[in-house]
């Protein structure tokens, strides 16, 4: 079955069972490979992408529920050579270890800053809270967010 | 057991400091500090003061209170458990707070009319104990009748928002989601025994039914920290008000899947189920071989109204940050209206002999405000 899938701007024709997760398509027929695979059960946020501006777990969204939306991954942020002001703001604070998570959360943070351009410290905790990291880099996390959005992290956070 | 850290606190960094918005269907109420701060809290209240105010719903300053403190309930608690509640609060931290003004639609911002109210409604008295029932069930009653307030959601309420006494335990509303009736009219597939109903109360979840979810989340949560004995004369209780409900002498109903059947029915959701939720609720999925309840057997699915179903598809459920619980994700934003309906169809269609429910994106939509509103 084809569907047509609109990712970071561009249409894209998919030949795949509408059931399939939209991960899968994104890693294994659009080559788009920052969203990660961690649980497959919407518990841990590896695999967070954005749709009509909402972060979303992918592994959860069967491209049925796609056609005609928005989907934005973060290749349709920036690149290495010109990242945007939140990927940028991530490497300043060297907010990954491993990296695996890295992708997801920020999407799940460009979506809120998308919506509130200066978020408070909860609003960003309580937005993050479904984006685990099993390094431990939630606090570099954190203040990379509070850097994109020009304020500072709160003192004992 | 009262649950009043559940409406009164609005942050973890200021318990019982209020704050809270609470969305009825006359406005938007904003719950009151309940610390010892003199100015913006109880600090100068007396016992006697408590007392009159949890009993008849008036305040220190002599104004009505409105029924979003179930005084309704909380008339029937004795004063040894007022005063020690009142003992409580004035050893907590006092915190200093400006109190935001309530949000009504008029003329209910007048606060007089409420004493017409309470003539139909507030049915006083201390609670007394039914001497040929046990002393286990007895302490559940005055539990449940009193602090518990479990009528606040589960019995349905009238036009003027008093609790239909002639239908108790018939199940209500609350916060836009349908709380199951506990009574002869439950709508469970497999009884509630005395000894489930502690399971689920204590740990939120039970094998023979489905988690708390929505409002009831916050009951279990505070629940699992309650005397042991308590929860247990509250299960006693309940199981009680079940006891002639058509699922009542069911022990372990076979758990219904008619996926073929319903796929035919409900393409659409068929599909959207498979890709968003099987992950999970799919046979032979990781969370099935744990021994998790099969869908058919929770309530939402069976009741009248699709709410619930709607409301957890949308939210999933939420344990307290840090806190352990049953955990599903909230799919809000993954869907829209018309494919949660979908998946809400399939469902019904899949885990359930009941008929099919109508209009169901247009009750997505509705869900969706309700869920969203403070």
């Amino acid at each position: 079955m084809t569907l047509t899938l609109t990712v970071n701007g561009r249409n894209y024709a998919i030949e795949a069972a509408p059931t399939t997760p939209l991960l899968y398509v994104l890693r294994d027929d659009l080559s788009l490979n920052a969203a990660k695979y961690g649980c497959g059960l919407g518990q841990c946020g590896a695999c967070t992408v954005q749709v009509d501006g909402k972060a979303v777990f992918s592994c959860l969204t069967p491209i049925a529920a796609l056609e005609g939306r928005a989907i934005r991954t973060v290749e349709g942020l920036g690149s290495a050579e010109k990242p945007s002001p939140l990927q940028a703001a991530f490497a300043t604070e060297q907010a990954a270890q491993c990296g695996y998570c890295t992708a997801g959360m920020i999407m799940r943070a460009q979506a809120l800053l998308d919506t509130t351009p200066h978020p408070s410290e909860a609003e960003i905790r309580t937005h993050m809270d479904t984006n685990l990291c099993r390094c431990g880099t939630h606090m570099r996390i954190l203040r990379a967010i509070h850097r994109a959005a020009g304020s500072t992290p709160e003192s004992g956070a | 057991m009262g649950d009043c850290t559940t409406c009164h606190t609005a942050g973890p960094a200021t318990p019982f400091a209020g704050g809270n918005p609470l969305a009825t269907p006359f406005g938007t109420l904003f719950s009151t500090n309940i610390t010892p701060d003199v100015k913006s809290g109880i600090g100068n209240w007396s016992a006697e003061a408590f007392r009159r105010a949890m009993r008849d719903g008036v305040s220190r300053n002599g104004k009505h209170l409105y029924p979003a403190l179930p005084y309704e309930h909380f008339t029937h608690v004795t004063d040894g458990d007022l005063d020690a509640l009142y003992a409580f609060f004035m050893t907590r931290r006092a915190v200093s707070t400006v109190q935001p003004a309530n949000a009504l639609y008029p003329p209910l911002g007048f606060r007089p009319l409420l004493a017409g109210w309470k003539m139909l409604f507030l049915h006083k008295g201390v609670w007394q104990p039914t001497p040929a029932r046990s002393e286990q069930w007895n302490r559940g009653q005055y539990l449940v009748e009193g602090l518990g307030h479990c009528g606040g959601c589960h019995t349905p309420r009238n036009l003027l928002g008093g609790e239909k006494r002639s239908q108790a335990y018939d199940g209500g509303l609350a916060e836009g989601w349908v709380a199951p009736a506990i009574s002869a009219r439950s709508p469970a597939a497999r009884a509630w025994t005395a000894d489930r109903l502690y399971v689920y109360l204590r740990t939120g979840i039970d094998m023979n039914h489905a988690a708390a979810a929505g409002p009831m989340g916050p009951v279990a949560h505070n629940l699992a920290r309650a005397p042991d004995a308590d929860v247990r004369a509250i299960a006693v209780y309940v199981a009680s008000l079940m006891a002639s409900s058509p699922g009542a002498t069911v022990l372990s109903a076979p758990s219904i899947d008619r996926s073929t059947l319903a796929a035919r029915e409900f393409p659409a959701g068929a599909a959207l189920f498979a890709g968003g939720c099987s992950g999970c609720h799919g046979p032979g999925a990781p969370m099935m071989q744990q021994g998790r309840p099969a869908l058919s057997l929770g309530s939402p699915l069976h009741e009248d109204d699709p709410r619930d179903t709607i409301q957890i598809i949308l939210q999933g459920l939420q344990p307290p940050v840090g806190a352990p619980g049953p955990y599903m994700p909230a799919l809000a934003d993954n869907f829209t209206d018309v494919q949660v309906g979908a998946i809400a169809a399939y469902v019904r269609a899949c885990y359930t002999d009941k008929p099919g429910w109508t209009n169901l994106p247009k009750a997505v939509a509705k869900a969706r405000k309700e869920g969203n509103q403070p």
